[in-house]
């Protein structure tokens, strides 16, 4: 996984609240066993309406996601990061996200960042009012920067060393593999097993 | 200081602890379905891992599986690639699988249950945000995203952070003919989709207690949809009668020494919860959706709300949004709103007492011309144990379909889906647009509202119906 540390990029303003994850990418491309590819699926019942912001031509390229609260509720498909990612999306910021959503972007190097609904706004009239804004998302300062607008961001900790590390988690908990052993040595006798 | 429900099950699974990061917590049963597991597996295989405990992972075929001409090849070529790529990485690592065609073929969270796997105070994960539904025996159950999945295959643990805690207290009895889907659902509609986010629902109180297991799987199978990560509900006698002689549960003296430790699994009175709602069992009714999300519902008796009544902007255009795509005015009565297509089934209502209910609704009447109704047990054990009732004619008989096991239309993955426009009342635990369907609208309902709205034609409780002598 790259390192992620600061990320500046134009933004697309998404003015809707609970987006869930069967309109971030529908259950039909679930059906997939490959792990990228997923661009075509992202929003695809919205895109299907031209004046939809994704196919606003003064968006192409964006890099960076500005959503209403509620981002990601619903299934936990996995897949909905990696069709932000395969769309091109570093980041998504929004005033509340599904747990679920978070913590699979964390771990997919997708940062979400949670701003209050008035930063979002103030950032969406930004956006709107010039689509070319260059928006910076600094991991390391936990700070959004667009024009005159200054705001912090809140960010579980971990996930942020892990995303400013570029680490990945199962390498991390293999280290303690003795632990576990340790742990499972433990187990009351009544556990059911499944073979 | 006393612990809660949550709390017990998660310190007696925390292989390590280290200050700043997230605990690692031990997980007890990993159950796996074919759609969010090839990528996971994908992962192991690039990293040349094994699956750390195989014996410890389940995997059964659900979400895209056929449910008529079992016998024949998937005929959906993406399908077909999914199931079969599930069974060539379960030969491949080890791990068990339930086939289309095997007895203890169904629904994942049907499937645990009823096995008996699903115990108190167990951790159970999968890659499937209704693992809630495991909660019902007192067990911390939670959904978990692809590379958790492929995470829990190679160590059998993930790194967690605590969730928060929550009561719902549900005191008083349940008037007659509402049921857990309707209590469920006036939950939701009290605390939001997102209201529970960030916590452990415990469900408590006399109505709670009152539920039989499967009803409480119906309630903790749709905490996702109050935005929780899961819920769970404290074991008592009826949850060691239910698992007692189930084909995973203790035996013998190892049966004595699992209910003495199940019977800790209670929240202490001392604890403290971080939030806490409160609902009255005797002021719900029956229950429906209008909208487009799991919170945008209302007892049956009432009206489609007008977006002018909205609390704030946010509110307002969610409801203008919502009424557009289900088509639907401001004022009308639920009553009044017809429906295409009676879809019975899913992990929220796909187990025998649902279809017991919609029998009992159905017999001696007839689905009404204009509907189309599939019942769609759960696993090939409810559809086994329903023919044996004789509920099966009780369906075909009143005209409705009668499937094989399988998610179905909750999430029309495989061939059952609603087409644009149509309209469905449906046992599921998700009304979002075009989740049965592109273009199709969802109404969630009991298996009971289920099969008067059959009946009917337009959505109505079974009290509505001409009774018949
Ligand atoms: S029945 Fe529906 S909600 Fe349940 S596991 Fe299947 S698709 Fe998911």
């Amino acid at each position: 996984m790259d390192k992620f540390i600061s990320h500046t990029g134009t933004a697309i303003p998404l003015r809707r609240s609970n987006v869930d994850t069967d309109q971030i990418i529908p259950a039909e491309y679930l059906k997939r066993i490959t792990r990228h590819g997923f661009e075509d699926g992202l929003f695809s019942a919205w895109r299907k309406d031209q004046e939809f912001v994704l196919n606003l031509p003064q968006y192409q390229g964006a890099t960076i996601l500005i959503s209403g609260p509620d981002f990601g509720t619903g299934s936990s498909r996995e897949h909905a990061v990696w069709a932000l990612q395969d769309y091109g999306f570093m980041v998504v910021l929004s005033s509340r996200f599904a747990d679920i959503f978070r913590g699979n972007s964390g771990k997919g190097g997708l940062l979400t960042a949670q701003l209050d609904q008035d930063v979002i706004e103030a950032l969406w009239e930004a956006v709107e009012s010039d689509p070319t804004l260059a928006v910076t998302v600094d991991l390391d300062r936990r700070e959004v920067r667009a024009g005159s607008i200054v705001a912090a961001f809140d960010v579980d900790d971990y996930v942020r060393w892990r995303l400013m590390e570029g680490l990945d988690d199962i390498g991390i908990t293999l280290k303690h593999a003795d632990a576990i052993a340790e742990f499972e040595a433990h187990r009351p006798a009544f556990m059911p097993v499944t073979a | 200081m006393g612990q809660t429900l949550a709390e017990k099950v998660w310190e007696a699974h925390v292989v390590r602890r280290a200050e700043g990061e997230p605990d690692l917590l031990y997980i007890d049963l990993h159950l796996v379905h074919e759609v969010t597991s090839p990528q996971a597996f994908d992962g192991l295989r690039a990293s040349g891992r094994p699956v750390r405990r195989p014996d410890l992972t389940l995997a059964t075929e659900d979400h895209n599986v056929p449910t008529i001409d079992i016998g024949l090849p998937i005929a959906d070529p993406i399908s077909r690639a999914q199931v079969d790529a599930l069974r060539d990485n379960c030969a491949e690592f080890g791990v068990p699988v339930y086939s289309l065609g095997n007895i203890e073929q169904g629904i994942v969270h049907v499937v645990g249950p009823q096995l008996g796997l699903t115990q108190p105070g167990m951790t159970v994960v999968c890659g499937d945000s209704h693992t809630s539904t495991h909660g019902a025996f007192g067990a911390l159950a939670f959904g978990i995203g692809t590379s958790e999945v492929e995470h829990v295959l190679a160590t059998q643990t993930l790194p967690l952070k605590p969730f928060k805690t929550m009561a719902v207290t549900v005191d008083g009895d349940l008037p007659a003919g509402v049921t857990a889907k309707d209590l469920i659902l006036a939950v939701i509609a009290q605390i939001g989709t997102g209201g529970g986010q960030g916590y452990v629902l415990e469900y408590r109180g006399s109505a709670i207690e009152a539920l039989s297991i499967e009803g409480r799987m119906t309630i903790c199978n749709m905490s996702i949809e109050a935005g929780a990560r899961a819920g769970m509900i404290a074991p008592d006698e009826t949850t060691f009668a239910y698992l007692k002689g189930r084909d995973r549960a203790p035996s013998g003296p190892e049966w004595d020494a699992a209910v003495d430790y199940w019977r800790t699994l209670r929240t202490d009175d001392d604890a403290t919860f971080d939030a806490e709602v409160i609902l009255d069992a005797a002021s719900l009714s029956p229950f429906v959706t209008w909208g487009t999300n799991p919170g945008q519902g209302l007892p049956l008796s009432g009206s489609v709300p007008n977006p002018a009544d909205a609390a704030g902007d946010v509110d307002r255009i969610a409801i203008e949004r919502a009424l557009e795509y289900m088509d639907l005015t401001p004022g009308m009565p639920l009553r009044d709103i017809k429906i295409d297509t009676v879809f019975v089934g899913s992990c929220t209502n796909g187990r025998i007492e649902d279809l017991r209910a919609v029998a009992e609704v159905l017999k001696g009447r007839t689905v009404a011309n204009s509907v189309r109704m599939l019942v769609v047990p759960g696993s090939v054990r409810v559809k086994m144990q329903a023919q044996e009732e004789g509920l099966d004619t009780v369906f075909t008989a009143a005209g409705a379909e009668w499937r094989e096991a399988g998610c179905s239309m909750c999430l029309a993955m495989n061939p059952d889906k609603l087409a644009p426009g149509e309209r469905s009342a449906s046992t599921s635990n998700r009304n979002f647009e075009g989740r049965q369907g592109p273009g199709g609208r969802t109404h969630l309902v009991s298996p009971a509202v289920a099969a008067a709205t059959a009946v009917a034609g337009h959505l109505a409780a079974p009290s509505d119906l001409a009774s018949i002598a």
